[in-house]
Order: structure tokens, then sequence, then C-alpha cells
């Protein structure tokens, strides 16, 4: 179908004085789902509306396939790229039904086909029944589809969403990031989304960018974010976790106080230079026969499992996720075990 | 013993206090709204009982003139309303060019300008002794394909001129809260800019625009000044004649039970037209960037706000200040201050009356929602939509007749010989005014009301405050704003007001726009302008304060 793939390059953006995207670089590969991940303010909206055309970028450039969409010397308007758009918003015309709405950027359709296109869409997003009510009637959710069905009427070359499920409850959220992966995959498209929250990312997306200050710090996959942050800044942002004190040993293996592990992260850093280790919540493992033992600091419920916050001996706090018929109370030692495939440190 | 008896009263008081409380408040409120009712049904009624003489006169002299001309004036006024308040709101709300922040707020300013103040001083610029045809026949000899502003082009040209701000501020709200984002989506689905103007921009706009559209066309109806300067009758100078040149309060009264009629119509083709879709603003305001017109384009578009400003405002207010400084050295005298100060003393009076009435309708009907507290608030102030004329009918024939009663029993009781009583008194003129202007004032004092919370009156009353304290110490201090507001508003429609002013004013109650009428009616331009001057002047009050709002809430 229409599938394309975007390219960024080194583009930079400023309101005067304010610079906003900053050597922004990547490639989204035809039919794969992105995202830009972030805290609110790191610039990844406007990168979004720059990549649109709502905004205008002051270096670098953007290419859809071969056509070079923005740069210094030329943008085109928003109205030729052929990038569809799903706002946060939703910004469905009031003054259309559902039907209008999602067939308002089909063209050079004779009435028959435009009304058979309009609903095949709806049937996409399930919304069959509601063609011919106004879009006021219906609830968030339906909106939301309303609006996907709008973006994706004219055929786009690529899907842009701008937080595109923040207005929903949690429940809703999740089920809806589902289904418009399906439908997206379904027909090869290729789409960037836009969000602060990192299940939404996760659940949507092949490749996450993770921003700051206008940056992008890491375009990588899910889990290669979470268990190779790329820096301190991705590690905080992406997940749960605890650093912990190491030294440097020799290269590539360094010491702290759970043992001493290899750690390709530091082949380069010299022997006696102190680092942070990262370790996440299911690096810790609960293991009564360990030598190791902790004291239960804290604990968290969270169902399935126990998230509990234990202290070292050096009283350095780790985090760990053990499944919760193991219940321990406060102040318990408990035995734990590392496991780990790729150990990560900070200097 | 004493413990005992509070605790078995305890549950009766709220109940008697609520019964005794719900009661009082519907009288009251339908004691104001009877303000403006009665007058009106009064009109109406005339319409049940039409005397065939006056009606045969009526319909063959009379309406069929007065009908051209006003279906002439609402279809002429209503489309370039239309054209010139919409492309003003686009091009301020939708793209940056020199000096838009500034005409943005400046294009609003003909509000301050009275239609019949504009009117006699485009007769004056533009007639044929006028400086403008003076100076065409300076350069070219003659003047004569210069079409003429005393025509019904002319009153169209100056009541467009004066009005179309209410479009334009509508219309430009509606653009800069939903229009630049529906517009990025239109984009997004491959149409241009011109394409989503019209697919649209404007579709969604149609309930802002109807309703701007419509407040311009109930000013139309409502203007005397204007009209009555350019002698091109319609409904409300008809009236006028039937009042005083033929003292046929019959003819009057059926005349204005007529126009209330055509402002019905406009109402309900309002609703018509508006349609019963639900128009929510969608979301948060987009801050997408305005498009910025460079060059020619920018300039033009620089030149088009300059040029509208000018032919409404700039060039008007320049005009009236010439001649005012001409006439003020014989003019400024202590006639001058007279009519200053009586409509001071008008406008100050009827703003607190008028204030006080919003204010106890807004208390009576605050937190209702029932159907009957919602009728008699709208029903209350539905007088802005009728005419001044027709309310000066309505409230003088029933103070009329109560007071030839009084008069009767005055005689019968053998206490004197009066004439009239109440009828000569101020008491029509701010009766009249509280019917015509109490939506004005009720608009701010409710929705400053609204901001007051039932929990909040519930705090006082359990540190044992009572209703009139609560009154007092909550509500006063929380509605000092929106009074000011009510009561400002209310003191610059009294000075500019007209028609009641004209109609219903005691002897000697002379006021500025009392004046600026009588010298218009002369020919006396340079005599109308120094009051006129004041008027505008009072007028730029609220214009600047809706700019400064505006301003600070975008």
């Amino acid at each position: 179908m229409s599938e394309a793939q975007l390219v960024l390059d080194q583009v930079e953006m400023a309101y005067g004085q304010k610079v906003v995207l900053r050597h922004l670089s990547f490639t989204l590969a035809a039919g794969e789902i992105g995202c830009l991940l972030g805290p609110s303010g790191c610039g990844k909206t406007t990168a979004l509306r720059a990549i649109a055309g709502f905004e205008s970028i002051q270096a670098g450039c953007i290419r859809l396939n071969d056509d070079e969409i923005a740069s210094l010397q030329q943008q085109w308007p928003a109205q030729l790229r052929g990038i569809g758009m799903v706002f946060q918003d939703y910004a469905l015309f009031p003054h259309l039904t559902v039907a209008g709405n999602v067939g308002f950027g089909l063209q050079g359709l004779d009435r028959r086909n435009h009304r058979a296109k309009v609903m095949e869409l709806l049937e996409v997003v399930g919304l069959a029944g509601h063609a011919d009510d106004y879009t006021h009637v219906l609830s968030g959710g339906q909106q939301q589809r309303v609006a996907l069905a709008r973006a994706l009427a004219p055929s786009p070359r690529l899907l842009l969403l701008d937080e595109p499920f923040s207005n929903l409850d949690v429940e809703l959220r999740e089920r809806l990031s589902q289904e418009v992966r399906d439908i997206l995959k379904a027909r090869g498209m290729t789409a960037l989304l836009v969000t602060h929250d990192q299940h939404e990312a996760f659940a949507l997306a092949d490749r996450i960018g993770v921003m700051e200050g206008g940056q992008l710090r890491q375009w990588d996959s899910a889990y290669a974010l979470y268990h190779e942050p790329a820096d301190r800044f991705v590690a905080d942002f992406v997940g749960e976790g605890a650093f912990l004190p190491a030294t440097v040993i020799a290269p590539g293996e360094l010491e702290f106080e759970l043992g001493r592990r290899a750690c390709p992260s530091t082949v380069e850093s010299l022997p006696g230079q102190a680092v942070q280790v990262l370790l996440r919540p299911d690096d810790i493992l609960h293991d009564d026969d360990s030598t190791l033992k902790a004291r239960v600091v804290k604990k968290a419920f969270r169902g399935a499992q126990f998230l509990y916050t234990l202290a070292l001996p050096s009283g350095a706090t780790l985090l760990s996720l053990v499944p919760s018929h193991h219940d321990h109370a406060i102040g318990e030692s408990i035995g734990i075990r590392l496991e780990i495939d790729h150990l990560i440190a900070f200097s | 013993m004493s413990a005992q008896i509070e605790t078995s009263t305890l549950p009766l008081r709220p109940i008697l206090l609520g019964l005794r409380r719900g009661w009082d408040e519907n009288v009251l409120a339908w004691l104001i709204a009877a303000i403006t009712l009665l007058p009106l049904a009064v009109v109406l009624a005339s319409l049940l009982q039409p005397q065939a003489d006056i009606w045969a006169h009526l319909t063959e002299f009379v309406l069929p003139g007065l009908l051209v001309n006003t279906v002439w004036l609402v279809a002429g006024v209503g489309l370039a309303t239309l054209a010139l308040g919409v492309s003003l709101a686009w091009l301020t709300a939708i793209y940056d060019f020199p000096g838009r922040k500034y005409f943005s707020w400046a294009l609003a300013l003909p509000l301050a300008m009275p239609a019949y103040v504009l009117a006699f001083v485009q007769i004056g610029l533009y007639d044929f002794t006028g400086p403008v045809q003076t100076l065409i026949r300076e350069m070219w000899g003659n003047s004569h394909w210069v079409p003429p502003i005393r025509s019904r082009g002319g009153v169209i040209l100056t009541l467009t001129l004066a009005l179309y701000p209410y479009v334009y501020l509508l219309a430009r709200n509606a653009f800069q809260t939903q229009g630049r984002r529906a517009l990025e989506a239109a984009a997004s689905l491959g149409l241009s800019r011109r394409q989503g103007f019209w697919r649209v921009a404007l579709p969604m706009a149609r309930p802002w625009l109807v309703g701007g559209v419509t407040l311009a066309l109930m000013e139309c109806l409502a203007d005397f000044g204007t009209v009555a300067t350019f002698n091109y009758d319609t409904f409300t100078t008809a009236i006028y004649k039937a009042w005083f040149s033929l003292f046929n309060l019959t003819a009057a009264s059926q005349l204005a039970s007529l126009l209330v009629l055509m402002v019905f119509v406009l109402a309900l083709m309002e609703q018509h037209v508006r349609g019963d879709k639900r128009y929510t603003a969608s979301g948060r305001l987009a801050h997408g960037r305005r498009e910025r017109l460079r060059g020619a384009r920018g300039a033009l578009a620089a030149m088009v706000c300059l040029f509208v400003l000018a032919l409404a405002f700039l060039i008007p207010l320049a005009q009236l200040l010439w001649w005012a400084q001409s006439v003020a050295v014989d003019q400024l005298d202590l006639r001058y201050f007279g009519f200053i100060g009586r409509s001071l003393l008008l406008s100050a009076g009827a703003a607190l009356l008028v204030v006080l009435l919003a204010l106890g309708l807004a208390y009576a009907v605050r937190r209702r929602t029932s159907l009957a507290s919602r009728v008699v608030a709208r029903l209350a102030t539905i007088g802005y939509a009728i005419p001044g004329t027709v309310l000066a009918v309505g409230v003088f024939i029933p103070i009329a007749w109560l007071d030839n009663r009084l008069v009767e029993w005055v005689h019968a009781l053998g206490w004197g010989e009066p004439t009239q009583l109440i009828k000569g008194t101020l008491a029509v003129m701010l009766l009249a005014y509280v019917a015509r202007f109490l939506a004005v004032a009720f608009e701010p004092t409710q929705s400053a009301m609204q901001r007051i919370t039932a929990s909040q009156e519930e705090a006082a009353a359990s540190m044992g405050l009572g209703r009139r304290a609560v009154l007092r110490r909550i509500h006063l201090p929380m509605l000092r704003g929106g009074l000011l507001t009510a009561a400002l508003m209310v003191f610059v429609d009294v000075m500019k007001e007209m028609p009641i002013t004209l109609m219903t004013r005691p002897f000697g109650w002379d006021t500025l726009s009392v004046r600026v009428f009588e010298m218009t009616s002369e020919g006396q331009w340079e005599m109308a302008a120094l009051p006129a001057v004041a008027i505008v002047l009072a007028g730029l009050i609220p214009v600047i304060l809706l700019a400064w709002h505006t301003e600070k809430h975008t």
C-alpha cells in the first residue's frame, strides 16, 4: 500500500532565541511504527508539527522517500505532503457527520465509491453504525476512531499521531492502542506517534526515540531502551530501577556490592574509575537459597507482583519485582540473586 | 430545656426558610420581568384591536414604503456586515502582517461611535458641499459622477460601517478558538488555505456569524437616529412621527407592534439558520503561528484594514473634532455643560437602577436550573432586542392610563387640581431604560454570580450569618467587578441612547443625544459635533476595556 520511508537529517528549529529542536536525525523504515517519547516541553510535538508542515525548520532536512519535503530552501505546504495526522484533541469538524468527517479528505471519487470507501473505513474502526451521527454524540474513544479513519481515508504516505490516547481513560487506552497498531500494521502504514507515556510507546511502536531538551537521546527498540539505555536520562525516564556505586577493576569488568561482573559498556574506562550501575527491578530475583541478603524497606502490591524496595547492608537501595505469593513483611531480610544479560554503567 | 427546643425545631426551620425564599425570589424575578413584559404586551395588544381607519391609512400610505425601505436596509446591512466582518476577522485571526496587532483591536473602535453620529458626519463629508466633493471638483472640474450619500446606498454604507464590528468580533473569536486547529486538520487532509476557509472555517463559525449578523440587524431595526438623519423612512421614524407630529398614540403603537413582529421574525430566523448542532471549541487552543504575509501581500492586508478603519472611524472622528473645535469658543457655555450634566446624571441614575434590578434578578434565579427560572431570566432580558421607540410607546401607554386614574382620584378627594402626576416625570424614561438595558447589566452580573458557590453561602451561614449579612459580606464583595462592568456598560448605553430619551424626556431634560438630534435635524453639523464628541469619548471606554480584556485572554 502507501508506505514510505521517513528521514530526518540534522533538523534544527528555534522560536526566536529559544532552540526547540537540535540536530534531530532518525530514519523510520517503510511500514514501521515509530514513537517520539519524552517529558512535556522536550520538543516532540514540535518535531511532529514540523514533519506535518505546520512549522518551518531552520536547518537540516526532512525526506519522505525521495522527496525533500522540508529544508531551509523549500518547505512543502502541509496539504501537498500526503501526510495524515491524528490530533491530540481529534479536531473533528463539528458541522459534519461521522461519514462527512471521514470522507472529508477523499478526492476524485464519484458519490458511490466515495460512500463505499467511507463505509469500508468505518467498518475497519468499528463505527459503521454511526455514519450519520454528529461527532459530539460519540464517546471519547469513538471520536478517536473517527479521527483515525479520517486521517487514513486519503491513503497518506505517512500517518502522524499526536498524543493520540491522552484524553482517554487507562483501560480504553490499552485496548485502543492495540487496535490501532493492528489497523496500521494491516495496511502497512508508516506511522509516527508522539507521547509522554512509555506504556503507550511500548504497546504501539517498533522504534522509539527518547527526546529531551530538543535532542534525540536514543532511537531504538523498546527492549534496548529499557535494558541498554544510552545515557542516564534515558535510564531514568524509561522504566524503574536503582543505581549502585561500582568501581572499574579492569577494562570491561567492575566490582560492586553484589559481586564482580563483566560490563561491556566500561571497556574504555580506566581501572579505579567510579561508576554507577543500573539495576532494573526484574534484574533482581528473589531466591531463598541465596547468600546475598537484603532487608525489605518498602513494598507496593501490583497484583501479580510485589515491588519491593530493598536495602543492602551498605544502605544502598534496590528495587525487585517478586511474584506476589512471596509476601514478606517490612523489616524482614530476604535472599536475592542477580540475573542480568548486559550490565550497564554510567560514569 | 433550651437544647431540646433547638433540636426539635431544627429540621423544620430550613424547610420553612426554603419555602419563603423560593416564594420571595420568584415574585421578585417576575416583578422585574414585568418592567419589560408589560410594555411589550401593551404594544402587542394593539395588534389584536386594530382600528379600521388608522389601519386603512397605514396600509395604503405608510406601510408599503416602510416595508420596502426596511427590507432593503436589513438585506443590505446584513450582507455587507457579514462580508466585511468575516473578511477582516479572517485576515487578523489567521494571517500576520504589518500592524496586525493594532488593527486587531482598533477594528472594533467604530463601536464607540453611535450610528447617528457617523450618519451626520458622513453626510457632512460626502455631500455635494462637503470637503470630498469640493476637492474632487477642484481637481477634475465636476463631481456629478460621485454617487450621492443621501441615498439608500448611503444609509446602508453608514450602518454597515457602524455595525460591522459585531460580526467582526464574533467571527474573530470563532476563527481564533477553533479555526486554526481545524485548518491544520484540513491541510493534513490535502486542502489548501482557501479550500479550508470555505469548507471548514466558515461552516464551523456559522453560529458565531449568525449571532453577529443578528446583533447587527437588531441594532439596524432599532436604529432611529441614522435613518432620521438620512430622511430614510423606517418603522422607527414612522413611530416617532405618529407620536410627535400627529400625537396619535394608537398609530404609534400599531406601528410599534409591527416592528416587534419583525424583531421576532429575525429572532426565529436566527434559531433556524443557526441549526441545532452543538458546536464546541475542540479542545485546547493551538498556539499555531499565523501565516506571515510578506511584501506586497502584507502591505495590501494592512491597507485594507487601514482603509476600513479610516472610513468608519478615523476620518469621521477627525471631521468631528474639526467641527467641534470650530464652534467650541461660542458653544462651550453653560448650556453645553447643562447637556453634559443631565446626560451624566441620567446615565448614572439609570445605571444604578438597572444594576440594582439586574442584581435582584440574578440573585433570584441563581443556581436555579428549573425551566421556570430560565424562562423568567430570558423574558426579563428580552428588551435589548426591542427598539427603543417601541419601549417608549409601551411604557408610556400604561403610565398614562395609571396617571389619569390617579388624577381622577386626587380630584375626587379634593386634594388639588393637577393635570398629571407621573406622566411628566423621569419615571417613564427610567422604566423604559430599565426595559431596554436590563440585559446589558444582567449578563456580567449573572456571570459574576455564578462564581459564588452554594457551599460558600453555606459556609457563611454555618458561621451564623443571616441572609442579608451573607448578601452584604459574601455576595457584594465577590460581585463588585461584575457589577462595575454592568454599571459602566449601562452608563455608556444610556449616554448614547436617542429614541427613548427623545420621546419620553420631561420638559427641560435635553441631553447630549437630544442636542445631537436637534442640531442634525437642522443640518447644523458643526453644532451637532460638540455634543457628539462627548458621546464618542464615553463610548470609547467599553471598547477599550473590551480590547484590554481580549488582549489579556489571548
